[in-house]
């Protein structure tokens, strides 16, 4: 008797994973590294892709180029032939896409408007109505000061703060972590995408794709003692987050080197770069030796000589957390360049 | 019922003539609401404010007056000092934030403006009731009479019990406010007949210039000042602004750094610190210690804050040892078995402790005032409100004891 049942459940099992796998294969969804620890790729592909001529002659980013340089990016991290089938790829018609922007450093050193105007371009490519993308940060003055045009209604890409709705009452917790989310977070979107801006900060060493998602909680202030760690990647961890992240796009045009994460320009230089990643942690490494680069070339100490190297990538790399690599020998680092 | 967790008595659980949500909870705050808040805050006639509902769903709501403008609460803080590149070092609690420009300070209410640091709560009430003041609890300052109690957001520690994180834990955009100026919080509390104003409900320490100044115009109309605290302030601090102030209460949440560290999110030496400095000061003083189950009621840890309260504070120094609720991240955990509070108190009163309590747990005999001499109860009470009260003069009316505290106004 015991052992038919044994039986019985092991066909269930089997059953059952045979029809996941079907169900996965027909999805075609890409999935982010975190939601697929298991399957985890033995290398995680983080993008950097440059155009020198991305301003043309002015200081401005030109959009034509920024659409070229956002669709190089993209078919290189998907090893795609066209722009649209690596967007596919993450996003399907009839689902909201949330993009979480970073606007703490005013028009100076926030996700750059015309790249997060190409990513809204691609995305209704793929299928996504204007109105199911969401462009959003914590507070709406924030976004507006950063150049964004701010729109919550009608047939049009949706931009605004959580300051208009508000955060969840309940709790999120996972780890040290307790916060409430941001309703548009939980209730608008998804899918998200980190548009973060590559920088320096004063306590978590650098602030990219895992930092950016301070932005989605009510309590960002508590968890900035001991260099952010291990409250960055505890909240990264928290399911409404980590189940929705697909993919993240850090703005490296102007990026910041020291004096982060406010907008200071003497320590602000023009990368000209996007870097893309699905795995959050190989692309916050990967920034954070660009970053690393940038100050040796200015006579700075390294972030560890300064005290605040990012101890917070091992933590999110540790069994515990599992959201992505920080191993160098398990990234695969692709550069490329627009000529 | 009298809940005071933490010390920072929930608005939200109120006695029996307090008994609606004082919390201003919800999002942004409505013309409509506004009025009622204001209406509330003008005539404090029962000494409550309502609860205003979120919004169900992630629909955006028009910018309001509030959150388009909050220039009217911020005013440059008063303990910090710059560093180069336009960042500030908090000198208000010993956690002394560095914080960079256009970044916030652990408080997540002061926030540092190109190089000025500023707190956002000046005048910025988010809450607002009339309590007993057994309710903070004083046992020994002003007995039945009412305070006038005000709170802001924020908070310097992140106690995983507290039973207010949604306004402590929460930024003060994210709540609705009243703009209340310290002279209009003097004559809401003289109009309702309050002797006193609490600070209380978060933390004073991060409102600390509010606290300041409504102090100052509450003595110029007669009104005095109680302050509930964490006491997890740098001494500076304490010295200006517990100063003004007529009475504190401490919430000495351990007597280990390991649980201050994992469960408050802060330490315990500038916390033993302060209260001997207030002693020193002359202020009227009485000590909470909420007992949580399993995290701090041993009794090892009971019998050494016993002799240190003896040894530093003195024996007359009321203390109050509560019950525990779950809430916020310690919904885990049991209520506290009154019998622990029981043998908290047995410890304490074995070391020499005068006055010691016990709370939220109405109807216990442990709420009375005996006296230490000649063991007569002398004030009797159920919950927050007073049933007997027979100190006169300050002293034991059988024995003549004095008894320690202020007890008419």
């Amino acid at each position: 008797m015991r052992q038919e049942t044994i039986t019985a459940r092991r066909k269930f099992l089997k059953n059952f994973l045979a029809n996941a796998v079907v169900v996965g294969a027909g999805d075609q969804l890409s999935l982010p590294v975190a939601a697929s620890a298991n399957s985890h790729p033995a290398r995680s592909r983080v993008v950097i892709a440059r155009d020198p001529q991305l301003r043309g002659s002015g200081s401005s980013v030109d959009s034509q180029h920024m659409l070229k340089l956002l669709d190089r990016t993209m078919q290189s991290l998907f090893e795609a032939d066209r722009a649209d089938e690596a967007w596919k790829k993450i996003v399907h018609p009839g689902q909201c896409v949330g993009l979480k922007v970073n606007s703490l450093g005013g028009r100076g050193l926030s996700s750059n408007p015309v790249l997060v105007g190409a990513i809204c371009e691609r995305l209704q490519q793929a299928g996504i109505r204007a109105a199911d993308i969401v462009v959003w940060d914590r507070d709406t003055r924030e976004l507006e000061r950063a150049g964004f045009r701010i729109s919550a209604s009608g047939n049009q890409v949706q931009c605004f703060g959580t300051d208009r709705v508000g955060y969840e009452d309940d709790l999120a917790a996972w780890g040290s972590v307790g916060s409430r989310l941001s309703k548009i977070l939980t209730r608008r979107c998804d899918v998200l995408i980190g548009v973060p801006v590559l920088k320096d900060h004063d306590g978590a060493g650098v602030t990219m794709a895992l930092k950016n998602m301070y932005g989605a909680i009510h309590n960002p202030n508590k968890y900035h003692p001991n260099g952010c760690d291990p409250y960055i990647a505890d909240v990264n961890m928290l399911p409404e987050i980590r189940t929705r992240m697909r993919l993240t796009i850090c703005d490296a045009t102007t990026a910041c080197y020291e004096g982060g994460p406010a907008y200071k320009p003497q320590y602000s230089w023009h990368e000209n770069a996007l870097i893309a990643s699905q795995d959050p942690v190989a692309l916050d490494t990967t920034g954070w030796q660009i970053i690393e680069r940038k100050r040796a070339q200015q006579g700075l100490k390294t972030l560890e000589a300064d005290g605040r190297a990012p101890r917070y990538l091992s933590t999110a790399a540790d069994p515990r957390h599992r959201l992505g690599t920080n191993d160098p020998q398990r990234m695969e680092k692709v550069e490329t360049a627009l000529a | 019922m009298s809940l005071e967790q933490t010390g920072h008595e929930n608005p939200a659980l109120a006695g029996a003539d307090f008994p609606e949500r004082a919390r201003l909870a919800g999002a942004p705050v409505l013309p409509d609401r506004r009025s009622f808040l204001r209406c509330a805050l003008c005539v404090g006639a029962a000494g409550t404010l309502g609860t205003l509902e979120q919004p169900l769903d992630a629909t955006p709501a028009a910018p309001t007056a509030q959150n388009r403008d909050d220039s009217h609460f911020t005013v440059e803080a008063r303990f910090y000092e710059k560093l180069p590149n336009r960042r500030i070092r908090c000198k208000l609690c010993p956690r002394e934030c560095t914080v960079g420009d256009r970044e916030r300070g652990y408080c997540g209410v002061r926030e540092n403006r190109g190089g000025t640091y500023y707190t956002l709560v000046h005048s910025r009430v988010c809450a607002a009731h009339i309590d007993p003041i057994e309710k903070k609890p004083f046992f020994h300052y002003l007995p039945g009479t009412l305070a006038f109690s005000v709170a802001t957001a924020g908070c310097n520690v992140n106690c995983k019990f507290c039973q207010n994180w949604d306004i402590s834990q929460a930024r003060p955009e994210q709540l609705p406010a009243e703009y209340v100026a310290p002279q209009r919080v003097a004559e809401l509390a003289k109009q309702n007949r309050c002797p006193s104003i609490a600070y209380t409900y978060s933390e004073p320490v991060i409102f600390i210039e509010y606290l300041m100044d409504t102090a100052d115009a509450g003595h110029a109309a007669g009104i005095r000042s109680v302050v509930v605290s964490n006491g997890y302030i740098q001494d500076k601090a304490l010295r200006e602004a517990y100063g003004r102030t007529d009475a504190v209460k401490i919430d000495l949440k351990s007597f280990s750094e390991s649980y201050y560290r994992q469960v408050v999110s802060g330490e315990l030496k500038p916390v033993l610190d302060s209260i001997v400095t207030l002693r020193r000061m002359g202020k009227w003083l009485e000590i909470v210690y909420l007992v949580v189950p399993t995290l701090n009621d041993g009794d090892a840890e009971f019998r050494d804050l016993a002799r240190w309260v003896k040894t530093n504070a003195g024996a007359d120094v009321p203390l109050h040892f509560t019950r525990f609720h779950p809430e916020y991240l310690l919904k885990n955990l049991p209520i506290t078995p009154v019998p622990t509070l029981e043998r908290a108190k047995q410890i304490a009163d074995a070391e020499g402790l005068h006055y010691v309590y016990i709370g939220n747990v109405p109807g216990h005999p442990a709420e009375n005032t005996l006296c230490p001499k000649c063991g007569h109860m002398l004030v009797q009470r159920m919950g927050l409100e007073i049933t007997q009260m027979l100190i006169d003069k300050g002293e034991c009316p059988f024995c003549h004891q004095p008894i320690p505290g202020i007890w008419h106004a």
